[in-house]
């Protein structure tokens, strides 16, 4: 097919539509119908005024934080379906094709692993450090407003390519990293790929762009007197996944663009023929992958810190180990990366090496869950339901690194890479390690956020159903991996997998459950949120700023900046009995204005996606024109801000002071 | 006939080494699950009989403890590393006064190749050797990335177009065991299978014998018709193989192919 | 104990900041394009190498063109800084004019190549060689659109500070991509020439 003989579609045509099995057609009306539900309910209850003026074009960070958030949370119950098919699959497919035909099991892995990665624990990560890090220093916003919902919106028009390759053509089935060159046209020639490619590039620019902004808000935008030896661990754990997002995340928008350069105009990089060198692929995407697992982890690290502190009613031990250690592993994590192919024939020094680089990572690791443990230590826990998250994770996340241990040694990996052994090794780093993190800070914060606590019945039903059923669903994995089952296993004829696999099936099951709980919740907490409703700003007796201000804060954060003298200084001031030093000022307050730049971009970037996909060369043209000229006009602009006057903030102040 | 440090498969010396590495770091894990649990439970808030230091935040002590404990522990496990790679490298040939049988293994889609080269015949989905002699093999690809293991006998490598790794083994018994591409290569992935027959020297000259019988030779042709995918296709035998096959296919892929100037040497 | 600074105060001062990261950010992106370029540089696959296919004529009016328009912008932004409109338009406009011929230079040297037979899906060497230098050459590109936009807002908005700090990012870009060109003028054509 020659790209200049097509038409205005492309290659777009009805084949596209999913009509090769009544799983796919059942898929497609979900997300449809799901689609058309969301428009009919804001239409129904007249709220798109409010949506587009409140949420959409808002520079507010607190509003970006959730919508980042929400979007995690619909990514996360799209590839959780991914991942109960693919397990009911594999627990029915002995000996037999299951219910799913290979191609189509292979969309499914393909888009499980880069929903959850990308479009689940990236923004999931990216709303709580957004909410949470301009609250803990102090700040009234974030350093750059726009950038940050033009980041956003290219994160939520990645999501959507992969959303809607569910409806309009077929996803990827290269799995979550796009090895070539199977994933080079001559192996893989339909849009499945593309699909791949452009959400992650597309959603990987709005992630580097994230990266520095917070860059640039920590290091500038902190209170006071607020040293970097005095930030809360969340925001150290911020700052320094923020560094890593800024460095690493240009090898993957390299390699990925690379990739379609291959596909679409029939460059050499990793074909096998012409001089092609698919290695390099690997080496690429892993210089980006390994530090990516701890852009994931190391923001979890900080909400742990964060919770294990307030809720041991203590103060957090080791605090200066704790960020040198979270310093170190951003450091050692771009020093590992081949460990991800030991079976690639290195040789035995260069496997050695990067054996030994990795294990040295499990020293300020294990560093930190001592310091966690030793702030339990005498101190006076009270379990609510982010502390039970946190603690789960401290006793998952160490089996975890055990196995990750016995990854790193080469000749263990030999027999060990490309089982199912790895595959619950990266899951119980990622499940209780990344994912309890930001639940956990979900449930921490969620008062901040909206002036009432989650009720706390269903978050512990959550919690025992996600542990138990992570467990149920991972661990026997562990065996069968080391029984010899490969990973992406379509069909098996070994039937001693079978009870195991059967087993990780039921532990899907209860991780349902606990999603259905954690919704159940929601609704719950909703309902009686004038029973749970927070007037004092600090429902946890918490020890850092974001808890010194009311929930939910004003638009501006802070009526006065406070001044930090020390680490948990609201916590100090409140054991004085006494008030936090303010700088008080009696200038206005000035605050970006709303903007619809952010969501401009992000539909432009969708044209340039979708038109690069099915080769509509006009529409990726005029989405890479509207994006240029959007930038031009808005650099033109001046009255980006508005003020919130000083007497406006005393009124504020006031009715607060009165609501206590 | 046993070779001192190879007894057994090298599976077995890899999953002793598994077993080691897992008991060494239980001595930390097992502690630290315990403790959270004991420590969770003990200073429960309303437990007030429990001491309670709300600003105690730091010991040099202790934290020398923290950073000490796994760092020895990383120390050993280093060691280890380092001399199992060298041990357990894959391309070292294992010592033996018996001359290896050489295999050359090559993927395709969804089936394995194996090329005989000493004794000019080639097989495809089964192969078979002689028990207690050691095994040479050369692997590549001829499509996309895959990884070749036989389970029973040791881990696996990679097999990339136009490149060739090395994987050396050993059968210290009779059996017919599954080899497998481990590394995902699309639809026929899940059954590209394939026997490795370990036998008696008898059994594997019987063995060499039916395919020496058989009508087909591995030729251009055959090699085309190789190329078609195909998902858990017979066992075939080509009674004779033209020379430098293998090389010939390593070179279709290679960066340097058709280099006139000899840049790559 | 430091003291608030206000946000307008803080504000250039936070881009210019910001934008620092960013090329950084650039640099490990073109870092990882050269690293590719040399594992890819003697993938030829029985085509055209670099000696086959480089003119030293070109390359050196190229490396004139671009190296000249990196001190013309540096004349336009101190003049900009001076409050001289005027004079830091004529500057930018010479720079545009530098920097599309340098553009114009480099397609040539592509069509050139692809015309014989030698276009990026000839061999891996190619392909590597015409990411790196269209990728750099799509950042001059960028480049020039951004300095034609701040040709438009001296004019109309005068050097006023956001101005002025539009322009001293636009000098910093322009600056890296020169860097950016001696890299690619040391790796690629200086091997390619005297090999």
């Amino acid at each position: 097919m020659r790209m200049t003989d097509l038409g205005w579609l492309g290659r777009l045509g009805i084949e596209a539509l999913p009509l090769y099995s009544w799983v796919a057609v059942g898929g497609a009306l979900v997300t449809v119908g799901a689609g058309a539900a969301v428009l009919l309910g804001l239409t129904i209850s007249r709220q798109w005024g409010n949506f587009w003026s409140g949420w959409v074009t808002s520079l507010d960070h607190k509003r970006i934080g959730v919508m980042y958030i929400v979007l995690a949370l619909i990514m996360l119950i799209r590839g959780f379906v991914d991942a109960i098919m693919i397990r009911l699959q594999q627990a029915i497919a002995l000996n037999s094709e299951g219910y799913l035909p290979p191609e189509h099991f292979d969309q499914i892995f393909s888009s499980h692993g880069t929903i959850m990665i990308f479009f689940m624990a990236m923004p999931f990560m990216t709303g709580l450090i957004n909410i949470i890090v301009p609250l803990q220093i102090g700040a009234r916003d974030v350093a750059f407003p726009l950038l940050n919902s033009i980041s956003f919106w290219l994160t939520a028009s990645g999501a959507g390519l992969v959303l809607i390759s569910l409806v309009i053509g077929r996803f990827s089935t290269a799995g979550w990293t796009g090895y070539p060159p199977y994933s080079g046209v001559e192996f893989t020639p339909g849009v499945g790929v593309d699909y791949w490619i452009w959400a992650v590039i597309i959603s990987g620019v709005g992630t580097t762009m994230s990266g520095i902004n917070f860059i640039v808000t920590i290091l500038r935008k902190r209170a006071p007197g607020m040293k970097l030896m005095l930030m809360p661990m969340f925001v150290w754990t911020a700052l320094c996944s923020s560094i890593l997002m800024v460095f690493a995340f240009p090898a993957l928008t390299v390699v990925t663009a690379m990739l379609s350069l291959d596909r679409t105009f029939g460059f050499h990089f990793f074909t096998n023929d012409a001089g092609g060198e698919a290695m390099n692929y690997m080496n690429l995407f892993w210089i980006w992958g390994h530090p990516e697992v701890y852009i994931l982890i190391l923001p979890a690290f900080g909400i742990f810190s964060e919770v294990v502190s307030t809720f041991s009613s203590k103060r957090l031990f080791g605090y200066p180990s704790l960020v040198y250690a979270t310093a170190v592993i951003a450091i050692l994590s771009f020093t590992v990366w081949l460990h991800h192919f030991f079976t690639m024939g290195a040789g035995a020094n260069v496997n050695a090496v990067f054996g030994i680089a990795t294990m040295v990572i499990g020293v300020p690791t294990g560093v930190k869950v001592f310091d966690w443990l030793f702030t339990m230590f005498r101190g006076r826990i009270r379990f609510e339901t982010p502390i039970l998250w946190t603690l789960s994770f401290m006793v998952l996340f160490v089996i975890g690194g055990m196995t990750g241990v016995l990854l790193a040694i080469p000749p263990v990996n030999f027999t060990t890479h490309n089982t199912t052994f790895l595959v619950a090794h990266f899951h119980n780093m990622i499940i209780p390690g990344v994912l309890f993190g930001y639940l956990a800070g979900y449930m921490y914060w969620f008062p901040k956020v909206f002036g009432f606590r989650l009720e706390r019945k269903w978050g512990v039903w959550s919690f025992w159903l996600w542990t138990i059923g992570f467990m149920l669903a991972f661990l026997p994995l562990y065996w069968t991996g080391l029984r010899g089952m490969p990973r992406r296993m379509e069909t098996y004829a070994n039937a001693e997998w079978q009870p195991f696999l059967v087993l990780t099936f039921v532990g899907a099951c209860l991780i349902l459950c606990g999603i259905i709980c954690l919704a159940l919740q929601l609704w719950a907490s909703v309902s009686k949120r004038s029973q749970l409703v927070d007037t004092t700003g600090d429902p946890w007796d918490a020890r850092t700023l974001e808890w010194m201000t009311s929930s939910p804060p004003p638009v501006y954060n802070f009526a006065a900046l406070p001044v930090v003298s020390e680490r948990d200084a609201f916590h100090v001031a409140k054991q004085n009995g006494t008030h936090l030093k303010l700088e008080f000022d009696d200038s206005d307050i000035h605050l970006p204005r709303n903007s619809m730049i952010g969501v401009i971009l992000g539909g432009a970037s969708f044209c340039i996606g979708f038109g690069m996909i099915w080769y509509m060369w006009w529409l990726a043209l005029l989405g890479l024109s509207a994006t240029i000229a959007v930038i031009i006009l808005r650099s033109f602009r001046e009255d980006t801000e508005y003020s919130v006057s000083s007497q406006q903030i005393a009124f504020d102040v006031a009715e607060r002071q009165g609501a206590q | 006939m046993k070779i001192k440090g190879f007894e057994g498969t090298v599976a077995m010396i890899e999953r002793d080494l598994m077993l080691t590495a897992f008991g060494l770091m239980l001595l930390v894990v097992v502690p630290v699950i315990v403790l959270t649990l004991v420590f969770a439970w003990r200073y429960r808030a309303t437990n007030t009989n429990a001491a309670y230091s709300p600003d105690w935040g730091g010991s040099p002590l202790l934290e020398s403890f923290i950073w000490g404990v796994p760092a020895v522990l990383i120390i050993g496990l280093g060691t280890m590393v380092w001399k199992s790679t060298h041990r357990l490298d894959p391309y070292s040939p294992i010592p033996s006064d018996v001359a290896a049988t050489r295999i050359q293994a090559v993927a395709y889609d969804w089936k394995w190749l194996f090329i005989y080269p000493d004794l000019g015949i080639a097989t495809v989905d089964e192969m078979a050797f002689p028990q207690d002699r050691p095994l040479a093999f050369q692997i590549t690809s001829e499509v996309g990335l895959n990884s070749f293991m036989i389970r029973h006998l040791g881990g696996q490598i990679y097999a990339m177009a136009g490149m060739e790794t090395q994987l050396h083994l050993w059968a210290d018994e009779t059996g017919k065991f599954e080899g497998r591409n481990m590394q995902y290569s699309g639809e026929g992935f899940s059954n590209q299978t394939f026997d490795a027959l370990a036998l008696s020297t008898e059994d594997f000259d019987a063995w060499v014998a039916k395919v020496r019988d058989a009508s087909l030779t591995l030729n251009a042709d055959a090699r085309k018709e190789l190329m078609k995918p195909s998902v858990s296709g017979p066992v075939v035998y080509y009674k004779d193989v033209t020379a430098g096959l293998f090389e010939t296919i390593l070179d279709t892929y290679s960066n340097c192919h058709g280099d006139l100037d000899g840049i790559c040497g | 104990m430091t003291t608030e600074v206000s946000r307008e105060d803080n504000l250039p001062n936070e881009a210019e900041f910001g934008f620092w990261l960013y090329l950084m950010s650039d640099a490990i992106l073109f870092g990882l394009i050269f690293a590719t370029y040399v594992v890819m540089v003697n993938n030829t696959a029985g085509g055209p190498t670099g000696d086959d296919l480089f003119s030293l004529n070109n390359l050196t009016i190229q490396t004139v063109l671009l190296l000249t328009s990196t001190l013309t912008i540096a004349l336009g932004h101190q003049a900009a800084v001076s409050k001289n409109a005027g004079s830091a338009i004529f500057w930018l406009v010479v720079t545009c004019v530098l920097g599309a011929g340098f553009l114009a230079f480099e397609l040539r040297e592509l069509n050139d190549m692809v015309a014989r037979e030698a276009g990026p899906g000839r061999s891996g060497f190619l392909t590597s060689f015409f990411t790196l230098v269209g990728t750099h050459g799509l950042h001059v590109t960028a480049g020039l659109l951004w300095a034609l936009t701040m040709i438009a807002q001296l004019a109309i908005k005068g050097p006023t500070p956001p101005v002025a700090s539009r322009l001293l990012r636009l000098t910093l870009f322009w600056h890296f991509l020169d860097i950016v060109w001696i890299g690619v003028f040391s790796v690629i054509y200086l091997p390619g020439l005297m090999g």
